[in-house]
């Protein structure tokens, strides 16, 4: 099953409820009015977009259609068409579901490092596993650093991952700090000469600043191992994140230069519309969607799809 | 970004107030703020839409109406809405103390099921009961070590199979072997789920079947958005709950989804998760969650860490002395740093309602380093000028100034800041809490409560030059005297 249709499958079960909601809101024939618009704005928010993304979708309506007789199709096409603008951002770039590497930044020289955060729970562990899958398919050799050494079971579950994967994996012992795992995780992976490093990084919540210091430090330690590194700092955002989520994407984004978003979690009924939010309040891209608890189940992210999963009929 | 509900709010109500009557055109406006304000907290909108409808029901009324006080009193019905939205707490576990008592944690995936079992189970154990936990979740990778390796932290035994296994048989073993082990309350830790997962709905089901729980707890990440009504809805159908644990709330987030779960489970929030730590589990209280969703502040947790942390005798003291209009330069740095010792005067400023929006005027000011050149001032004094500050001549004052490091000019200010600051308290201390709030609230419009802005003036005049220092003092002058109207206005 593709990304696609594991999104409209987790989306089925409600999506009736807000079809009838949209065909009650926008009756063909009837004149668009503020009344109507006000009411989509509410819609909208349900995604979990936020009053911003919202507003700049609801303001293209009414630009195009308030006063004119409506017609379904050519509303959806409006508010389609403002999503995904918000969503591809200023940059030309996007990324090819056919390249599943394409999203990455790849550095000239081995090894390319990618540092993967986020606040408790939102599958950074998981998804490092379903990154190292993608990078072996695709010919390259990949070397995991266990860099929670707090979470109870932490280096464990990586650990785990790594012998399912059939890739090597650096760790230390609970309680080390994180710093020397990831400089153990580069000094490893410049002497095996690996093509990728995935740094692995305890749940912290962003407002905690004592834990957002210490991501700083890891980070610092790698970009003195390795030139140019981290090449990706990855954020991970769990797609039923409320508003918070932008206060996540702030917080990480100022601690470790966050270079791209995945968003997990997908498969459920939540729409993921906070990272329209961050999208078009902080320009830091989706690079990946999780869409399910197995190895396989990351996708490439592509906006045109997500839009159209968003507003699944 | 995290201000902007309580100043949207405040807005909305300040429009009222200004009217100076409740109709009810101005009050829709008001509530519907409230509505962006509650949507934007992450309630849900058709929770968010009820409510506002209820509140609107209690408010337009020819009691209200009549109300001298429309800011106050609408304001006062959205917090009391929520409360009772939230309501009524229910802290108990419900254990008997006969047989053995069994508790079943679910939930989405990440929520933090199974370190609530290990906060469960500690507090458990500290009451004097003997816990069980049992590892049900055969799904995620080291899921069963990571609750071992909480039982071993706690020194609480754990019931665990090789991975892979069925967790129905698991729970039915873990029971049995309790039994065998003495335990007296079993905890099921299950993995988590989507609850549009029908294979593992239907699994946790059948636990619910097998087992019999007396009590099933739904663990929620209190960052969550809008889908917490389709998720719990969906848990609350399959397996009846009894309670909801919402965690992670030591994170900024607003927590609307306490509501949005409240309102489509109709279970009590029992507990809420405040770190990763194994004792940060505190009993849930509606009243405080009320405020934090309408960025209101947490007043009773201030003054719960104010009583833990303020010495008593102090301040009874210190109340004393303001009482007979004897308040002191030496009583005035005692009491800063009674309230440094709760933490950041941007903490603290959050927790106090109404406070939070001058956050953004003290974001440019470095409050905590201003502070410190307050209590340096002082430390430079003999206890006879801290006692008697006016006797602080401009020899005196040359003197203090060298020995704190500090200006002439900024010993000045504080001493001139420290006269308003205590003719203020002498006449709150005649006032009932209500005014007392108000006459604080004015304060800090005029910049008055901030303990540094004196001196913070003073060092950008320093740079603007002298023509600037006056026109700002007359300035200040001005809404200080603007302010007492005010105040009087209200009374
Ligand atoms: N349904 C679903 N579950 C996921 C997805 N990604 C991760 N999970 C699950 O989410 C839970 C948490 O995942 P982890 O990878 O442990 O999350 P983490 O961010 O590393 O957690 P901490 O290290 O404790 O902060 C696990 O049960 C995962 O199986 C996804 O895309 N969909
Ligand atoms: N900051 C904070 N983190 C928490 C809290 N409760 C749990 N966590 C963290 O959230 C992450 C997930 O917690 P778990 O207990 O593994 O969650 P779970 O629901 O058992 O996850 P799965 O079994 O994978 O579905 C971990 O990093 C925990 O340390 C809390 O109250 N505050
Ligand atoms: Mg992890
Ligand atoms: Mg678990």
């Amino acid at each position: 099953m593709g990304f696609f249709d594991k999104l409209k499958a987790g989306l089925k079960k409600t999506s009736q409820l807000l079809r009838t909601d949209i065909r009650d809101l926008f009756k063909s024939g009837e004149i668009l009015s503020e009344k109507h618009l006000e009411q989509f704005e509410a819609r909208l928010i349900q995604t979990d977009m936020g009053v911003a993304a919202t507003t700049r979708i609801v303001s293209d309506l009414r630009q195009e259609h308030l006063g004119r007789t409506m017609k379904v199709d050519e509303l959806w096409a409006t508010v389609r068409a403002t999503v995904k603008s918000i969503l591809k951002g200023t940059s030309t770039t996007t990324y090819d579901p056919e390249q599943p590497l394409s999203p990455l930044n790849f550095s000239e020289s081995r090894p390319t490092v990618i540092l993967v955060a986020g606040v408790n729970g939102t599958g950074k562990t998981t998804t490092i596993a379903k990154l190292a899958r993608l990078l072996t398919s695709q010919g390259k050799t990949v070397l995991l650093a266990a860099g929670d050494t707090f979470r109870a079971a932490a280096v464990e579950q990586l650990t785990l991952w790594s012998q399912r994967l059939g890739c090597d994996i650096v760790t230390k012992p609970a309680g080390t700090d994180p710093a020397a795992v990831a400089f153990a995780g580069c000094e490893a992976a410049v002497k095996a000469g690996v093509d990728v490093l995935i740094i692995d990084t305890a749940g912290r919540l962003h407002n905690q600043q004592n834990l957002m210091q210490e991501l700083e430090k890891i980070r610092r330690v790698i970009a003195k191992q390795i030139p140019d590194a981290p090449h990706e700092s990855l954020l991970v955002i769990d797609a039923t994140t409320g508003q918070n989520g932008l206060n996540q994407a702030q917080a990480f984004s100022k601690a470790v230069s966050t270079t791209g978003l995945i968003l997990s979690k997908l498969d459920g009924t939540a729409r993921g519309g906070v990272a329209v939010a961050i999208r078009q309040q902080m320009g830091i891209p989706v690079k990946y969607v999780g869409v399910g608890e197995a190895i396989d189940d990351l996708e490439v992210f592509d906006p045109d799809q997500f839009a159209e999963a968003l507003f699944a009929e | 970004m995290f201000e902007s509900i309580t100043q949207g709010l405040q807005g909305a109500l300040t429009g009222i107030f200004r009217s100076g009557k409740l109709t009810e055109a101005n009050i829709r406006e008001g509530l519907k703020q409230v509505r962006q304000a509650l949507l934007e907290a992450d309630v849900e909108y058709n929770v968010a839409t009820q409510f506002i409808e209820k509140v609107t029901a209690e408010a337009v009324g020819e009691k209200v109406l009549k109300s001298l006080r429309p800011d106050e009193q609408l304001i006062g019905i959205v917090h009391q809405q929520l409360i009772a939205l939230m309501g009524p707490t229910d802290h108990s576990l419900h254990l008997r103390r006969d047989g053995i008592n069994k508790i079943m944690m679910c939930g989405l995936q990440g929520a933090g099921k199974t370190t609530t079992c290990g906060k469960l189970a500690r507090k458990l154990k500290a009451e004097g009961w003997k816990p069980l936990l049992v590892a049900a979740d055969m799904q995620r990778p080291a899921a069963i070590e990571q609750l071992k390796t909480l039982g071993q932290q706690l020194d609480v035994p754990v019931y665990a199979e090789a991975p892979g296994g069925n967790p129905v048989a698991v729970c039915k073993n873990g029971l049995a072997h309790a039994k065998t082990a003495g335990a007296n309350v079993v905890i099921f830790d299950t993995a988590g789920r989507l609850h549009v997962d029908d294979r593992l709905m239907f699994e946790l089901e059948q636990i619910d079947s097998r087992v019999q729980p007396d009590q099933v707890y739904l663990v929620c990440d209190a960052m969550t958005g809008q889908d917490a009504v389709r998720s719990a809805k969906a848990f609350n159908d399959a397996l009846e709950l009894d309670g909801v644990i919402l965690t992670k709330l030591d994170g900024d987030t607003r927590g609307g989804a306490a509501i949005s779960v409240k309102q489509v489970t109709g279970v009590p929030i029992k507990f809420v998760g405040m770190g990763e730590q194994l004792d940060r589990l505190e009993p849930f209280h509606p009243d405080r969650m009320a405020g934090r969703i309408l960025g209101m502040g947490d007043i009773v947790t201030l003054f719960e860490r104010a009583q833990e942390e303020f010495d008593a005798e102090e301040m009874e003291r210190q109340q004393q002395r303001m009482l007979k209009g004897r308040f002191t330069l030496e009583d005035f740095r005692n009491q800063m740093k009674q309230v440094r010792r709760l933490g950041s005067l941007g903490d603290i400023m959050k927790m106090i309602p109404g406070m939070g929006g001058l956050l953004d005027q003290f974001q440019n000011i470095d409050a905590e380093k201003d502070m410190g050149r307050i209590d340096a001032i002082i430390s430079s004094m003999t206890l006879e000028e801290r006692q008697n500050p006016d006797r602080i001549d401009r020899s005196r004052r040359t003197r203090i100034a060298r020995g704190s490091g500090t200006d002439p000019a900024d010993v000045n200010r504080l001493l001139k800041d420290f006269d308003n600051m205590s003719s203020m308290m002498q006449k709150m201390s005649g006032l009932g809490v209500k005014d007392r709030f108000r006459a604080v609230q004015d304060l800090a419009k005029v910049g008055g409560m901030n303990p540094a802005a004196g001196l913070q003036a003073q060092k950008q005049r320093s740079k603007r030059g002298p023509a600037d220092a006056d026109l700002a003092a007359e300035k200040k002058k001005k809404a200080r005297k603007e302010a007492k109207k005010q105040r009087k206005k209200n009374r």
